[in-house]
């Protein structure tokens, strides 16, 4: 049991972990760890669970509109390149 | 339903002005971003973009669909704000440490002294409200711009992490860890935001 213990994560690597655990390439040992700390300590539970969500608050913002006058100008654009074919 | 960006390709293949214009409308704004990551200036960033979109149209023809549209388009994009940028983002060395938790949060022994506080309610109440968004868009601007380029990529444009990598020019674990550290700092934003609030 020593030996197990010595390996436990603590805080402030387990936050390192994350992106890691989150993209799937952990190694099969260092997920169980990450797992095992997880399981007993609320605020990394916390923690992951709000990097959770900056990447869905992140994910969900939508690009700004185009300006009539900038359509304009990629039509423009579009236009000349049209005439450059012929 | 939004046409996928391969059917407006045909379109616009077929000679359809209208096709241009819907793509313009899908990516000019994340290309922009993505720019400015790269060069020093708005101005020098809309002249990269407008140039990738001429670049498009030349090489309609000669683009076999190995890749989406979406990643060939972004290439383009980043090979013209590398040649045309002056950061030197490929130089820099990714390996300096970066921690994504300040270190005075916790105590000796590794652990939270300082725990994370609660915020994933408030953030979501104010992002429905409208009230959030534009503070995203600004963090993200401010985060250091390698780390920008691949948040962008990754979590706005919502690209895998193989064609982050084509795009970006990165290898698999470098591309990790610029992500780490920009989600890591942006996490820290939303806690900061809602500490004052409350």
């Amino acid at each position: 049991m020593r030996l197990l213990q010595r390996r436990d994560l603590v805080c402030q690597q387990a936050v390192e972990l994350v992106t890691g655990y989150l993209e799937g390439t952990l190694s099969r040992s260092a997920r169980r760890r990450f797992e095992a700390h997880l399981a007993g300590c609320p605020h990394c539970t916390e923690y992951l669970a709000q990097m959770r969500e900056t990447i869905s608050l992140t994910g969900r913002l939508a690009p700004e509109d185009l300006t009539p006058q900038m359509r304009d100008e990629f039509v423009d654009l579009y236009r000349r390149w049209r005439s450059e074919q012929q | 339903m939004m046409e996928s960006d391969g059917e407006l390709l045909l379109r616009l293949r077929s000679g359809d002005e209208r096709a241009f214009v819907s793509l313009v409308e899908r990516y000019h704004e994340p290309m922009l971003h993505l720019a400015a990551s790269f060069v020093p200036s708005r101005a020098v960033a809309e002249e990269v973009v407008q140039d990738t979109w001429l670049a498009l149209l030349r090489g309609l023809d000669g683009f076999e669909g190995r890749s989406s549209l979406k990643t060939w388009l972004f290439r383009i994009l980043v090979n013209r704000a590398r040649t045309t940028g002056t950061r030197e983002q490929r130089s820099v060395p990714v390996a300096d440490p970066e921690p994504a938790v300040d270190p005075s949060r916790f105590d000796g022994s590794g652990g939270w002294a300082d725990p994370p506080e609660h915020w994933i309610e408030a953030a979501e109440g104010r992002l429905e409200a409208g009230k959030l968004a534009y503070r995203i868009r600004a963090w993200i601007d401010e985060l250091p711009a390698r780390q920008r380029a691949v948040v962008l990529l990754r979590d706005v444009e919502g690209m895998s992490s193989e064609e982050v990598c084509t795009v970006l020019a990165l290898s698999e674990g470098n591309q990790r860890v610029l992500l780490h550290r920009g989600r890591s700092r942006l996490r820290q934003l939303f806690e900061d935001e809602f500490r004052e609030v409350r």
